[in-house]
């Protein structure tokens, strides 16, 4: 990934930035611009997300993309976020740790890095809350 | 539809890992066969579509209506010529715009087509370009992959349905029989369910052998107004719905993880189309990427009720002598899985069927439907086809 384009959405990779209509109430992680529901009737402001949730559903990643090959096996999961939106994420743990609906907090730490020379990029991941 | 269509021509190549054949090829081998069944004429072609997910990353070539066109020898005519792209959907979408421009009246011969050449990268190139089809940003940037998209609607399905490992590992085992009678077959051995069970671990608690391959392929299918089918072929095969529909592009953001609304919403519109329910439907060809995705079909498509396609594949209901065949050319898992070919590869195996000449994976029946997938879910297409 190019440094523009994770740059661009540090705020939300580093802290949980999403975003939360005021027409509807409804909170968006990943942030979105339009909301589904009110479309252009909606009225988009961000929001920083606490980051606590459960896990809806894993799995352990054992033949990984390019970039993620030296962490495997990893567990990957679908987490519920408290305040009602849903993200992918990984959860560290033991790989036999981890179960649908485990409670799970934010950690920060580092996701991969573009090779040797490349930029290191860090973002959210889970830990057992 | 306004207009009828019917199907006039098929063709496909043989799928499998070719180093010896390029892109250029494979679709070529496969549209002089579909042309050459339909007994049209360059001249007669108004339309070409061609499904195509990512010839740009795979063999770093875009404008591939253009290139088609050209070595299909119609440049000259200048036929105009599109590239459609919905991931591994981009097949089904292809036949789609063919159909819509026959049936607005806009054209009468169109051909389409879908191709991949998806082994001049490595496995793990492609399994990389394959996430594509998934949201990069928010689910390929945290680490997920395909198969591991698909791992986590298996064990949500699992957990909520008491699905098994044997019950997926079903899947497969019956998919490679079926595709030991098909010539064209990536895939035509037979497997066990231990021997699933015992392969490599891809995404837990999906298995290499509950995965679909990477494979080089291509199908062509030509169509024409229904009113003069007859006029080419002695067995023109109607399409009596085209369907398709779309849904978020991340699987955390769908409304239940173990259904694939787009599914759903595709096979309601077929129906509706089509004056018929699930109950009409003989044999149908669905697009099993992963074993959990062929259960998860046959119950959004409205077969089957929501939990229970693992038990009835266990049971033999979708296998080929059973009440319901189910991928009879052997699915994308054993015929393999060309991404941007499968949707019309599909169509060209129901085609054989009803026209009876399927040899010995013949099926009894005079209706079926094909499914296709993009992503995760992201977009469905389904068209049901008759006699």
């Amino acid at each position: 990934m190019s440094v523009p384009r994770f740059w661009r959405h540090i705020s939300s990779r580093y802290n949980l930035i999403g975003t939360r209509c005021n027409t509807c109430g409804e909170y968006y992680f990943p942030p979105r611009t339009m909301c589904p529901n009110c479309r252009r009737d909606g009225s988009i402001e961000e929001y920083q997300f606490k980051g606590y949730g459960e896990v809806v559903t894993y799995t352990i990643i054992h033949t990984a993309s390019e970039g993620f090959d030296m962490q495997t096996p990893y567990p990957l999961a679908i987490i519920q976020l408290d305040e009602d939106p849903r993200m992918t994420g990984q959860v560290v743990c033991d790989n036999d740790e981890i179960a649908i609906g485990m409670r799970v907090k934010p950690i920060f730490r580092k996701l991969g890095e573009d090779g040797a020379a490349g930029i290191i990029y860090y973002g959210t991941k889970f830990i057992p809350a | 539809m306004a207009r009828d269509v019917a199907i006039i021509g098929i063709g496909c190549t043989p799928f499998g890992e070719f180093w010896d054949r390029s892109f250029r090829d494979i679709f070529v081998e496969a549209g002089v066969a579909a042309i050459e069944d339909a007994g049209v004429q360059g001249e007669e072609i108004d339309e070409l579509f061609v499904g195509n997910m990512s010839a740009g990353r795979f063999v770093e070539q875009e404008h591939i209506s253009s290139l088609i066109a050209d070595y299909a020898g119609l440049a000259s005519l200048h036929t105009p010529s599109t590239r459609v792209e919905a991931a591994c959907a981009s097949g089904g979408l292809a036949l789609r715009m063919g159909v819509l421009a026959i049936a607005s009246g806009h054209a009468d011969i169109v051909v389409t087509a879908g191709v991949e050449k998806m082994t001049d990268v490595s496995a793990q190139a492609a399994t990389d370009m394959l996430t594509a089809a998934a949201d990069r940003e928010w689910e390929g940037f945290a680490g997920a992959t395909f198969p591991g998209l698909y791992a986590m609607i298996a064990r949500r399905h699992i957990h909520e349905y008491g699905t098994t490992s044997e019950q997926l590992a079903s899947v497969a085992v019956k998919n490679h029989h079926n595709a030991t009678m098909n010539p064209k077959a990536q895939y035509r051995n037979e497997l066990t369910v231990e021997a699933v069970l015992r392969s490599t671990m891809i995404a837990d608690p999906l298995h290499i052998l509950d995965c679909s391959p990477l494979t080089d392929g291509s199908a062509t299918v030509v169509l024409a107004p229904a009113e003069t089918a007859r006029k080419y072929t002695d067995t023109p095969i109607y399409i009596k719905a085209s369907a398709q529909a779309s849904d978020t592009i991340s699987l955390h953001d769908r409304a239940d993880i173990t259904t694939l609304d787009a599914t759903v919403s595709a096979a309601s519109r077929a129906y509706a189309m089509a004056g018929m329910t699930p109950a009409d439907i003989d044999f149908v060809e669905v697009h099993d990427c992963f074993t959990i995705a062929e259960i998860c079909a046959i119950e959004d498509l409205g077969f089957f009720e929501k939990g229970t396609g693992g038990k009835v594949t266990e049971e033999g209901i979708t296998a080929i002598d059973g009440d319901l065949p189910v991928n009879p050319s052997g699915g994308l898992k054993a015929c393999g899985h060309p991404v941007g070919a499968t949707g019309i590869k599909q169509v060209v195996e129901i085609a054989q069927q009803l026209r009876g000449e399927a040899g010995k994976r013949q099926v009894t029946g005079e209706v079926g439907m094909a499914h296709n997938v993009g992503g995760s879910g992201g977009t469905a297409v389904v068209h049901i086809l008759t006699r």
